[in-house]
């Protein structure tokens, strides 16, 4: 093969090799400048309206780095006196409609608005400040949205309407009257908003933040009477080193369990034991349908509380297909409610999730059992790590902990479910005949790992093959249902809201995609450590199903949703 | 969702302009042009025909200056605001107009829908400087005075 | 009424001809959005009805088997002179009677068509001097009218008309004599150049279209002519449809498009419906269609109507509204020319450009770059308005010089004012001042002079006119018009607003110059769109022509032209004043006092200086200065 000519351009006077970037803001940012920008996301369409990233040309001329092909020749400065005036009069222009109360705003120090403000030194800004009263909607259960702090970047707009095809919030108005809203302004609650967060993780101001339920928590902990229980995801411990002293995607668990006991949880669990569970029950639930003709296939996953929301919303008659299985933090949750519901003393249960969806999930009244919410408080990894720094915890200091007894255990395949794929790879762990190692590596290389958004594979099971697709980014979940429609078929479908699956969740603290990657070998590398692979391996499940599951496995680990 | 509304119209605009993305513009007309308004329940079924979402709609409507979410009033009086109607003196008719009914840059429509007086950017007939229209009728070389008239005579028609 | 192919095309035109030669009398009623507006199609109705009455042969339409000589009674498209209006042209005298009422029309009929005579008192009078014939109108004399000649001038809802005049023939030429190399390369040497703003060269667009892959493709028209103060546009296509129609499929032969759009302002319901009928007639002949006259070509035209959003005029804009969507421009790349319309193709121009593609074709490039200067051959209409005598609708080659605009065809200013500035290009052009009288109007000049031709308007702007206002003007209309996208348009040009509101309200400070002129360069260097970059113009050339009159307005509070309300010191002259109260009772806010028949006063800390005291005095004591 004719090896291609390298193509160069100058970049601040070096000259810098082109290799298919799509627009000069990616070849910049490979020097090592991190270009200011408000708008630019890899994963969006281009949108170009923050203006930040201006570069100038040979000329003198100015582009936007974000909407710019490199081309061989071109010759770009990032830094000149006119850029830095422009990114100034922009930020200042942006802080005069903003409010600037940084000291008492949730996104404190998350704030892309505040670094940049910083960044360039903006100690004045010349213009009368205009910002509104907040302007709050705190209907949702998942997110709170502020218009007075939004810089209409269009990031949550793109977001919802491109990734997820939600289409609960659009630009409204125009000029600078314009806004970001849901149709006739609606509370978010009554929008087709399915809470997947993704909104508020690109949201670079305070503008859309994640509903906290920090303060109910400490409340319940500082409860002497009350027994409080916590349960944390696999995506948890993946994601929230990095702000705590810890590499990108590292496995945290330990120091989680520790800081958790630290702050007065009496036990701490995790919550792969309930996706042991999950694996076991909606295996079963495959193979009941593989068996019954009449039974509805493909079958859609159940775990992940934004996919189910969607689908209620945009595919009522599809809800027969979705898994009957409760996702597993609920399967978890029901059997701690279970087995404390006689004893004297109050249980709170707290679930510790990658996922702004599940706070809804938490309330629904269909998981209910006795009457009671199993989970009392969902708070999500980004709320984990405020109360973390708020006691002033040594996060990077800590001694890893284990789980407590008698929940403690779980299998490699619990674990990867906080990466998309890993709900099929479980499952296809347990139905594969092959039990070898060589057996579980033929399963891994499947093509259902890794971060696309649509995944396609295929496995002989019992003489008959069985068509499989894991989609994550609801996009890609109408997509493929379009091709349903069309008459496709399919045996399973994995649907994770968030692109990436659960560690890219909408609670998790916002990263690129390099980022993703990392998090999701922390998972991989999470299961290679487990001893036990498969979760029908997992004793403790044999233990549960013998003991409290006795005669109540539907009651407990199944549910109808019936929304009205 | 309990809901009266009559969609037959609706229905058979959407059949007539077709029921894609690229018509939502024409389709928002048509609707307005029937019932003088975008009434609110005509945003969800629009949506759901065309499959997009009913925000998308509503952004869409809320962007053009010639959509209305509001009930307008009997006579749509547009009073041009375009570089020569304002060097011939346009904003002293808008303010005529105004305090004859009552009415405001807030508050464009009398409550009992007999008028709404609106700022249009130009009408394109510069040369009857300064112009008004209602109902899309064009009254050319307008003062504060005529305008008075006008109103006069068109109150005794609501 | 159909053509299968050129040869039954060209059988028909002559038809139509010889009928258009047997209407050995016209009268041509002006039916342009102005005129109608002033009772034209009263007066229409009229004279027809007095034909019929008189049992005079008439003839609307022209009829394929005329029975012999007739009296042609049209309704015309715009001749530009709306301010005169009603217009009635008489043919084949070339008379032009202005202002015509209802009551005139029995005269016209009696005097004019059947006894051949002029009637003096309908003719157009300026200064004693009477002007029988339209040519003779200074407003017409210097205008070179090549676009707009068949405005006014023939029925403008008439496919035969325009078809016995020789209309579609460059179609004709371009389907059967040419190929689309040959077009472009037409097109490209006659150095056409866009006539919506920008100026870029219509023929490299074309090309550039014509070498695309892809092969769907679009050609689309602009007809979103939202510059307050210009209707160059409307006028084409209410008084010329079918030459807008050919145009675009020109555009369509030579690109290899088969689809157009034209896109129209919602203002122009005249427009739009006049568009409609064309299309329909074209249809109707298989002039629009599936294999255009036996051809292997085929075009439709469909209309899209604005709804209200000025940035629409932008290219990217334009097309996204056509898709359905907000009208918010998109960045750049990818250019129209490659992903344009629902992302294919496509060649954007504006009206004026696409009417001047059939004469091209018709005459050739040579012809085309006889008119005006080398590098921006043609004509140009310009839309007059503001205070100066003659307002309308004109067309001069390029390269004419505003002097003879302002002076020879507007005829100077009105009511004895002298001439101050001219805005030119709307709210993304400039001002320019006495000393530019003698640059030539042609897009290379007007920009290295700071403004544009922009759309074409032109508002000329006496000494009683403030500048600092009109730059407030177009900043509160550009910041109405912002779309909201980009950071340095939507909050720079409300920032720049809110200075300017301050400076006319009396409220500026020392550095407020500065600092709008900064805010320019920000919003000129960064906005996303053509728009948001041109939106500081109206100040920057203020502040450049006019700086002592912001200074005049900061720092003596003063308004030099008398102009802002809020600047204005309203006093009574005690020596005229006969204090009968008539003041003191019109005060909304109760500033003036006094005893009666004692002058009275006005307490100037609470006067809002509305006004209303000066024209509620009947002895004139009251001034505003």
């Amino acid at each position: 093969m004719e090896k291609a000519k390298k193509e160069y351009m100058l970049i601040d006077g070096m000259p810098v090799e082109i290799n298919g970037e799509k627009n000069l803001l990616e070849l910049i940012r490979k020097t090592g400048i991190k270009m200011p920008t408000f708008c630019y996301h890899t994963e969006l369409s281009i949108y170009g309206a923050c203006r930040m990233c201006m570069v100038e040309n040979k000329w003198g001329g100015l582009d936007a780095a974000c909407s710019t092909i490199p081309k061989a020749g071109m010759e770009i400065r990032t830094n000149t006196e006119r850029l830095r005036k422009y990114r100034k009069n922009i930020l200042e222009l942006l802080l005069a409609n903003h409010c600037r109360d940084c000291t008492v705003c949730v996104n404190n120090g998350k704030c892309k608005l505040q670094a940049l403000a910083a960044q360039f030194h903006i100690m004045n800004v010349r213009f009368p400040n205009t910002a509104s009263t907040p302007v709050i909607d705190d209907s949702s259960a998942c997110i709170v949205k502020d218009t007075s702090k939004c810089i209409l970047c269009g990031d949550c707009v793109r977001v919802c309407n491109e990734i997820q095809n939600v289409g609960a919030i659009d630009f409204a108005h125009r000029g600078s009257k314009m806004t970001i809203s849901t149709a006739f302004n609606i509370p978010l609650a009554q929008s087709p908003c399915v809470g997947c967060g993704q909104c508020a993780a690109a949201c670079p101001t305070g503008a859309i933040t994640i509903k906290s339920n920090v303060s109910e928590v400490w409340k319940a902990l500082d409860d002497k009477d009350t027994k409080t229980t916590v349960q944390v995801a696999p995506a948890v411990r993946v994601a929230l080193g990095k702000e705590l002293g810890l590499r990108e995607g590292e496995d945290a668990m330990g120091r989680i369990v520790a800081a958790l006991h630290k702050m007065g949880f009496d036990e701490v669990f995790d919550t792969s034991t309930g996706a042991d569970l999950t694996v076991l029950e909606e295996t079963d639930e495959l193979l009941g349908r593989l068996a019954d003709d009449k039974a509805p296939l493909p079958l859609f996953t159940s775990c992940c509380p934004a996919w189910i929301q969607y689908c209620e919303n945009n595919y009522p008659e599809l809800m027969p297909h979705v898994s009957s299985c409760r996702s597993p933090m609920e399967m978890f949750a029901a059997i701690l409610h279970e087995e404390s519901k006689n004893s004297a003393k109050k249980h709170y249960h707290v679930a510790v999730m990658p996922c702004t969806a599940k706070k809804f999930e938490a309330k629904r009244d269909e998981l209910k059992l006795d009457g009671k919410d199993p989970v009392d408080a969902v708070i999500t990894t980004q709320e984990l790590i405020r109360m973390i720094k708020e006691i002033g915890i040594a996060f990077e200091d800590l001694e890893p902990e284990a789980p407590d007894a008698p929940y403690a255990g779980h299998s490699g395949s619990a674990v990867i479910f906080g990466v998309s794929g890993g709900v099929t790879e479980a499952v296809l762990r347990r139905i594969s005949p092959d039990k070898t190692r060589t057996g579980l590596n033929a399963i891994a290389y499947q093509g259902i790992r890794g971060l696309e958004g649509a995944k396609y594979t295929e496995v002989e099971y019992e003489g008959r093959t069985l068509k499989i697709a894991v989609v994550s980014g609801l996009k890609n979940a109408s997509d493929l249902i379009e091709r349903i429609r069309a008459g496709e078929h399919f045996d399973i479908v994995e649907v994770m809201a968030c692109p990436g699956g659960c560690i890219n969740g909408g609670g998790q603290p916002f990263i690129t995609s390099e980022y993703k990657q990392l998090r999701s070998d922390g998972l991989y590398s999470a299961d290679k450590l487990c001893s036990v692979k498969r979760s029908e391996e997992n004793h403790l499940t044999a233990i549960l199903y013998d003991g409290i599951l006795r005669d109540k496995t539907h009651e407990l680990l199944h549910v109808k949703y019936d929304r009205k | 969702m309990a809901d009266n509304f009559d969609y037959t119209v609706v229905d058979s605009i959407v059949d007539e302009l077709g029921a894609a993305e690229s018509s939502i513009i024409a389709i928002l007309q048509a609707v307005q042009e029937h019932y003088r308004y975008l009434p609110r329940e005509i945003f969800p079924h629009i949506a759901k025909r065309i499959g997009v979402s009913e925000v998308r709609i509503y952004s869409v409507a809320t962007f053009y200056e010639n959509f209305s979410l509001e009930p307008k009033g009997k006579f749509v009086i547009k009073v041009c605001d375009g570089t020569a109607c304002h060097v011939r003196k346009s904003i002293p008719i808008l303010e005529r107009l105004r305090s004859e009914l009552g009415l405001s840059a807030e508050k464009s429509t009398t409550d009992d829908l007999g008028f709404t007086v609106e700022t249009v950017s130009c009408l394109g007939a510069c040369g009857l400087a300064p112009v008004i229209t209602v109902n899309d009728k064009v009254y050319p070389a307008m003062t504060p005075d005529k305008a008075s008239e006008l109103i006069k005579s068109l109150k005794e028609e609501v | 009424m159909y053509f299968n192919n050129r040869e039954e095309l060209q059988k028909a035109r002559e038809i139509y001809k010889a009928a258009l030669g047997l209407e050995t009398k016209k009268i041509l009623v002006c039916a342009g959005t102005g005129c109608v507006s002033s009772g034209s199609l009263d007066i229409y109705a009229k004279l027809k009805a007095i034909l019929e009455e008189k049992g005079i042969v008439c003839s609307v339409e022209l009829q394929e088997e005329p029975h012999g000589e007739s009296v042609g009674i049209k309704r015309s498209g715009c001749h530009g002179f709306c301010e005169m209006g009603p217009l009635v042209r008489i043919e084949p005298q070339g008379w032009l009677y202005v202002k015509v009422k209802e009551s005139d029309c029995e005269e016209i009929i009696e005097k004019t068509i059947i006894g051949g005579e002029h009637i003096a008192r309908l003719a157009y009078q300026k200064g004693g001097e009477l002007c029988e014939k339209q040519d003779e109108i200074p407003f017409y004399k210097k205008q070179t009218r090549i676009v707009l000649d068949h405005c006014g001038h023939i029925d403008a809802t008439s496919i035969k008309e325009y078809l016995a005049i020789g209309g579609y023939s460059a179609v004709e030429k371009a389907l059967f004599e040419m190929d689309g190399d040959e077009i472009v390369n037409v097109i490209t040497e006659s150095n056409l150049r866009g006539r919506g703003g920008g100026g870029f060269p219509a023929g490299r667009k074309w090309s550039q279209v014509r070498r695309q892959k892809e092969p769907q493709k679009y050609i689309v028209c602009n007809g979103d002519e939202g510059d307050p103060g210009a209707f160059m546009d409307r006028s084409i296509m209410e008084g010329d449809p079918h030459r807008l129609l050919a145009g675009m499929m020109i555009a369509g032969i030579a690109c290899g498009a088969s689809e157009g759009y034209i896109y129209v302002r919602a203002e122009y319901p005249m427009a739009v419906s006049r568009l409609r009928d064309a299309i329909a007639q074209a249809e109707e002949c298989g002039l629009l269609g599936d294999n255009i006259l036996g051809s292997d070509f085929s075009f439709r035209i469909h209309i899209n109507r604005g709804a209200g959003a000025f940035v629409c005029g932008e290219g990217s804009a334009l097309t996204a509204s056509i898709e359905g969507k907000r009208g918010m421009p998109r960045v750049k790349p990818p250019r129209t020319v490659e992903h344009g319309l629902f992302d294919k193709p496509t060649v954007l121009n504006n009206v004026e450009t696409y009417a001047n593609v059939p004469l091209i074709i018709n005459r050739g490039a040579e012809w085309y770059k006889s008119i005006g200067p080398d590098n921006s051959p043609g004509t140009k209409a310009f839309a007059l308005t503001g205070n100066i005598n003659n307002t309308g609708l004109i067309e001069v080659p390029m390269g004419t010089t505003l002097r003879e605009v302002i002076f020879d065809i507007g005829g100077g200013m009105r009511d004895g004012g002298t001439f101050k500035a001219v805005q030119i290009g709307g709210p993304s052009g400039g001002c320019l001042v006495t000393p530019h009288l003698d640059i030539p109007l042609d897009f290379d000049s007007l920009k290295s002079a700071g403004a544009m031709i922009g759309s074409g308007g032109l508002v000329v702007m006496d000494d009683k006119t403030c500048m600092v206002e009109v730059a407030r003007f177009f900043m509160n209309f550009t910041q109405n018009e912002s779309c909201g996208k980009c950071v340095p348009c939507r909050e720079g040009t409300k920032r720049m607003l809110e200075i300017l509101e301050r400076i006319v309200a009396g409220e500026g400070q020392e550095g407020d110059i500065e600092l709008l002129l900064e805010l320019a360069d920000t919003i000129s260097a960064t906005a996303l769109c053509g728009l948001g970059k041109t939106a500081p113009m109206p100040v920057v050339s203020t502040i450049k022509n006019f700086r002592e009159e912001y200074e005049a307005h900061i720092r003596d509070k003063k308004c030099p032209a008398g102009a802002c309300q809020k600047l204005k010191a309203i006093t009574i002259d005690p020596e005229l004043c006969k204090g009968c109260s008539k003041c003191a009772r019109q005060c909304p806010v109760n500033a003036i006092s006094g005893k009666i028949k004692e002058p009275f006063v006005i307490d100037s800390a609470k006067c809002i200086k509305c006004g209303a005291c000066v024209s509620a005095c009947p002895f004139h004591a009251i001034k505003e200065g």
